[in-house]
């Protein structure tokens, strides 16, 4: 039955991360900001927490019996999706640079868990995992990447250059993307963990960047970088048609709300900034009169709370979706597409109505503004997301709609 | 515990009200906007339903308890995606009926129910709105003052839906400072009923001014009596029933354009085919759902008993300007089509203005 009240526990929850960030990560988001590429070696403390934890060993008959989707009287529950959006949320409201910098915390760790065999996770669940996708010719496009991967005996060998790879420097191991069979197409595309050290695998530059500067963000380059057989993520076989890389796709039904939930922690850092310094000029919210009897600051304001509350309800309810087993790839794409847009608008209306206050580098204000742009763009552009929604709701293929 | 799935009975709910507004009002919606009539039968099959004496005792005539303001929110959207001013007259009743089940004394409540909530739709209205700049429904320039052991009213109300038919009319007035509502009867002396309204949208929906001049009501004809009644509270339900409706009226728009969008070819294909037109239909797509969850997070609150002074608020500031958005997308991709009547676009365009504009045209 619907009901969006947030329970007390999940609130307090909220309450204690955004403490957690308030003591650990505000402190240190204008320092790191300016020190690009340095390691926050204050976040040496998450090394040890527990922030991605193997799954627990699926239980046969357990398993057997699928559960009844929600809303089928089979009665809903708050799963692990929707518990690490609201962590990811409060987090960001610190810093969003920093929570990219968590250790053993890298997209690598969360695809490792999701697809690795028991072997794989034995072999690299201590270590810290980025992600390697973009190409310099392959964005959006991720079916198009030209980064080969030959098997020669007992190895792979592969060749090619990534860029745009979050903890590239920090980072103990990469999942690189790599085409088997360029001929396949998305087919092709499989995954592959590449250890840091391997000969042939070199992290070439760091990238200076708008924003969430706190992240190392990298190149490697690949060249004859041979790594053990046994080191692809998933099965090699290269199957008929889009499937397999389908299957790859859907770990962004996951991630897009991940993304959404960091935009709406940036810009609720942004409104109580600006609420903190309505409340200094003794303006009093009461959210009862008519907007338009209001002056033009309080009503921007309540126009981006309210911009905010839809955000987080788009957000809450893909991840929740994906802990009820319901397929959600529509309403991932919404959040995303909503959050991102909105969290980049707000943080540059906050700055605005700020002023010089809103300019200085004496205040997080600016520095929101240049990290939250990046929510709009990776994990797939807010176009992408445009785009897959338009393809869902008119139900057209990708040669229909383009 | 969050949950954003549809329970079995409220799906049951949603589903007949749907057949309902499919077989009667959906085909006959552009036919009342250009008479400016809704058929009598239309209002009293909607009011068969008992969508608008939920929560009414039965032994005043109502369906006894049930019906939370989620439910009543699902009812208001399937109507009002349907057509608006019917989901405002149907539900019209239920204006005067809620505020007098959750704030009157017994007598009030044993004088009146019973009056309105028989088998036969009957008009009773509550007035509102005011007739001038920058009006605020938390800001009344309506008075009342105590008079002979009674009350006296001055001022001017608009848009009083159906105030022309309605027996009893309950106006909202500022008591020392306070919002306060007033049972007026139709025949009062000092209360003049103007003609019919003729406004940008909701042309079916008749309406009218209503003036008050030195208009004498008893110490019991106050909601409340001596007591009074929560306006605030009243207002954080009217907001969340125009939110409902809003999400209503865009969902027509976006579904009507889906599929207008998928049919329509030029240059050799469907115009659904070229970004431009797919992505502002994506925008209407993620925006109707945004106005409804903020609807359901509003009545969510006042579901579990919890003040939704905040939520309600934002909610229609949200819904006011995304519905204004969404229907505004909804005649562009029509192009010239969508400027002419014989498209339901442009009326769902004039509809959503009043979103933002109109309060206490419906309650949850």
């Amino acid at each position: 039955m619907i009901d969006l009240n947030m329970p007390e526990k999940v609130e307090t929850m909220q309450n204690n991360m955004k403490n957690l960030a308030r003591s650990m990560f505000r402190p240190i988001s204008r320092k790191y900001d300016e020190a690009e590429h340095e390691y926050p070696k204050e976040l040496d403390f998450f090394r040890n927490l527990p922030i991605m934890n193997k799954p627990k060993k699926k239980d046969p008959a357990k398993t057997a019996a699928p559960k009844k989707p929600a809303g089928e009287d089979g009665g809903a529950k708050l799963g692990a999706n929707l518990g690490l959006i609201f962590s990811t949320e409060a987090l960001c409201w610190g810093d969003a640079a920093l929570l990219l910098s968590l250790p053993n915390a890298g997209l690598g760790n969360a695809a490792l868990l999701a697809v690795g065999t028991d072997e794989q996770i034995e072999r690299f669940g201590k270590k810290w995992i980025a992600m390697a996708i973009t190409e310099p010719q392959s964005g959006s496009d991720s079916g198009s990447i030209s980064t080969t991967a030959v098997l020669e005996g007992d190895e792979w060998v592969l060749n090619g250059e990534k860029i745009f790879v979050t903890c590239a420097e920090r980072s103990d191991a990469v999942v690189v993307w790599a085409t088997v069979d360029k001929a396949a197409g998305k087919a092709g595309v499989k995954s592959f963990l590449v250890e840091k050290g391997t000969p042939g695998f070199k992290l070439e530059k760091l990238e200076h960047k708008l924003g969430i500067r706190a992240s190392d963000t990298g190149t490697f380059l690949l060249n004859n970088c041979r790594i053990p057989k046994n080191n692809i993520l998933g099965s090699a076989e290269v199957k008929q048609g889009t499937e397999g890389f389908k299957g790859v796709m859907k770990t962004f039904d996951n991630t897009r709300p991940l993304v959404a939930a960091m935009a709406n922690g940036i810009a609720s850092a942004a409104i109580d900034f600006l609420k903190e310094q309505l409340e200094k000029t003794g303006a009093k919210l009461d959210y009862k009169k008519n907007v338009h009897n209001l002056d033009s600051v309080e009503k921007a304001y309540y126009r981006m709370e309210a911009e905010l509350e839809a955000m987080r309800l788009l957000t809450w309810r893909a991840a929740w979706m994906a802990d009820n087993q319901l397929s959600n790839n529509l309403e991932a794409s919404m959040s995303k597409a909503k959050a991102g847009r909105m969290a980049t608008l707000i943080t540059q209306e906050v700055c605005d109505i700020c002023g010089p206050v809103g300019y200085s580098r004496k205040y997080l204000a600016e520095k929101w503004m240049r990290d939250s742009k990046i929510m709009d763009i990776f994990e797939g552009t807010g176009q992408i997301q445009h785009l897959i929604v338009a393809r869902n709701v008119l139900k057209l293929n990708s040669s229909e709609l383009r | 515990m969050l949950d954003f799935s549809i329970s079995k009975e409220q799906k049951m709910i949603k589903n007949e009200i749907a057949k309902l507004v499919k077989d009667l009002v959906v085909d006959n919606a552009h036919e009342m906007d250009e008479t400016g009539e809704i058929q009598p039968e239309t209002l009293q099959s909607i009011w068969e339903m008992g969508v608008s004496t939920a929560g009414v005792p039965e032994e005043f005539g109502g369906m006894g308890p049930g019906g939370s303001p989620v439910d009543t929110a699902l009812i208001l959207e399937e109507l009002a995606c349907g057509d608006m001013a019917v989901a405002v007259a149907a539900t019209l009743p239920s204006l005067f009926i809620q505020p007098l089940l959750q704030f009157g004394t017994p007598e009030q409540q044993k004088k009146y129910l019973p009056m309105y909530c028989g088998e036969k739709y009957k008009p009773c209205t509550l007035a509102v709105n005011e007739p001038h700049f920058r009006f605020d429904a938390v800001d009344l320039k309506t008075t009342a003052t105590r008079n002979n052991g009674g009350y006296v009213l001055n001022g001017e109300k608009c848009f009083v839906p159906l105030a022309r038919k309605a027996e009893h009319i309950m106006v909202a007035a500022s008591l020392e400072g306070k919002s306060q509502l007033f049972i007026v009867e139709s025949g009062n002396p000092g209360m003049h009923i103007g003609e019919r309204e003729k406004n940008l949208g909701l042309y079916s929906l008749e309406s009218s001014e209503v003036k008050l001049t030195d208009c004498q009501v008893a110490d019991d004809d106050r909601l409340g009596e001596e007591n009074g009644c929560d306006y605030d509270r009243i207002l954080q339900r009217t907001r969340i029933g125009l939110c409902a409706m809003a999400t209503g009226v865009c969902r027509a728009s976006f579904e009507f354009v889906r599929k207008y969008a998928k049919e329509r070819v030029q240059f050799g294909e469907p115009i659904a085919h070229r970004q431009s037109v797919a992505f502002m239909i994506a925008e209407m797509a993620y925006e109707v759902d945004a106005i409804r969850l903020l609807t359901w997070k509003a009545a969510s609150r006042l579901a579990a008993g919890l003040d939704a002074g905040r939520e309600s608020y934002l909610a229609k500031l949200y819904a006011g300007e995304k519905a204004m958005k969404i229907c505004d997308y909804g005649v562009q991709v029509l192009g010239g089509h969508g400027y002419v009547r014989d498209y339901p676009v442009e009326r769902y365009y004039r509809n959503s203005r009043g979103i933002s504009i109109l309060e206490a045209m419906a309650i949850v």
